[in-house]
């Protein structure tokens, strides 16, 4: 592991201890109340599912057309991230909408195309784990398709009405509730990144055996 | 390399009477869930021919790489002095036509179970249908070319091809289910269409993109 990868961690577990006293000293949101509070979690675990997703793609493009193994182990530890902030931001999103929405659901253009993006990411993964031999660049075609599917999902939901709150909420809040929801966004963040390195790390570690296997075979 | 599948095809009928016969038990699967005292479910019919069309066709890709791999003639095909695209091409056009082979049968039964008047405007229905179609087997014919080196390739093509022809499905039931209402929405009917065809036409240039490094082992 390099060298700033412990500080690091104890830096995450220590931003993570804080920030329950941060978002429960932040204001209340004057008409939906505590529920608004969850939004510290989700959106931070929103824009890391985003985030994952986008170095998933364009590391399984890389190998596809380079061959070079490193980024497949990206790709492969990205979308395993994609799924695991794919289901906070999933559960979270739902929890909010109850409250705010009166529903926990809605066809909403961008819950439509999160889940499916998430759908996709766990067929990635479902594709690796049983696609036996071969199935690396199988996995990366399917990332290729998953991103260029994103657009026409777009397109498609958002000729019915959409009700999610825009981004361009974010830049205009006061800072007693920017805050804490930076501060959060850190925090995910650094988490993503602490995850993301281990998880490619461990591939290393497993491509590195594989290859003592053979020349001890061989 | 058409003709060859078109030709195997027709002396056996296998994947075709298979998958047509899955289609109308799919249909009257739906028919008995959803027709209650003889009154079908408002706009239903448009779903109902959608997702049959989908589960028979993702049972048709299936069978039809299955045969290419009994025999391993896909790797001879591969072998071919064929370019690479050409292959992909011509399974393509088998699958499509087979597709809408059995669409021919499954747009009656569904207009007469489901008592919609799917039939009034059948040139429109034609082309959407045809577009659809064509999206659901660009993107299904090149997984299952993928997948035909796979284990487990069975339950992966419908796990990886549905959340991907997601927008198909919409489009394809929406622009029907518009063109069942009495007043057909011209623009709404377009705006779908319009929705189809570009999806096309990116999916199968990404197919031709990709099948190249893809299919090489």
């Amino acid at each position: 592991m390099p060298a700033w990868f412990t500080p690091a961690t104890a830096l995450c577990g220590l931003m993570f201890a804080i920030s329950p006293f941060l978002i429960a000293n932040a204001p209340y949101e004057s008409t939906m109340g505590l529920v608004q509070k969850i939004f510290y979690v989700h959106l931070p675990s929103a824009w890391m599912f985003l985030i994952a997703a986008i170095v998933c793609g364009v590391a399984s493009i890389r190998f596809l057309f380079r061959g070079d193994a490193r980024h497949d182990r990206l790709a492969w530890a990205a979308a395993e991230l994609v799924v695991l902030f794919g289901i906070v931001t999933l559960v979270t999103g739902p929890l909010w909408a109850r409250k705010a929405w009166g529903v926990w659901w809605q066809w909403d253009v961008r819950l439509t195309a999160s889940l499916i993006g998430w759908m996709v990411s766990v067929a990635y993964l479902l594709l690796r784990k049983y696609g036996g031999p071969g199935s690396d660049k199988l996995a990366a075609g399917l990332a290729l398709f998953g991103m260029a599917n994103v657009p026409f999902i777009y397109i498609s939901v958002n000729y019915w009405r959409t009700i999610h709150p825009t981004t361009s909420v974010v830049p205009t809040l006061p800072t007693s509730f920017g805050l804490p929801l930076w501060f959060s966004t850190v925090m995910f963040l650094l988490l993503f990144v602490l995850l993301l390195r281990a998880r490619v790390r461990l591939e290393e570690q497993r491509a590195e055996l594989d290859e003592l296997y053979l020349s001890v075979d061989g | 390399m058409l003709r060859k599948d078109l030709m195997v095809e027709v002396r056996s009928l296998e994947i075709a009477y298979t998958t047509l016969f899955f289609a109308v038990s799919c249909v009257l699967v739906f028919a008995f869930a959803l027709v209650q005292e003889g009154r079908p479910p408002a706009d239903g019919a448009a779903g109902i021919l959608w997702i049959a069309i989908a589960f028979a066709g993702t049972l048709a890709l299936g069978r039809a790489f299955e045969r290419e791999r009994q025999s391993e003639t896909l790797r001879a095909l591969l072998l071919a002095p064929a370019a690479r695209p050409a292959v992909y091409v011509g399974k393509l056009l088998g699958i499509v036509t087979l597709l809408v082979a059995g669409e021919i049968v499954l747009v009656p039964l569904v207009a007469l179970f489901f008592q919609a008047p799917l039939l009034a405007r059948p040139i429109w229905l034609a082309i959407i249908l045809v577009t659809g179609t064509v999206g659901f087997a660009a993107v299904g014919t090149l997984f299952a070319a993928m997948l035909v080196r796979a284990q487990s390739r069975d339950v992966l093509l419908p796990v990886l091809l549905y959340p991907i022809t997601v927008p198909v499905i919409i489009a394809g039931v929406r622009a029907t289910a518009a063109l069942l209402q009495p007043e057909v929405d011209g623009e709404i009917l377009r705006f779908w269409l319009a929705l189809l065809m570009c999806f096309d036409i990116v999916f199968v240039t990404l197919a031709l993109w990709t099948f190249e490094p893809l299919m090489t082992d």
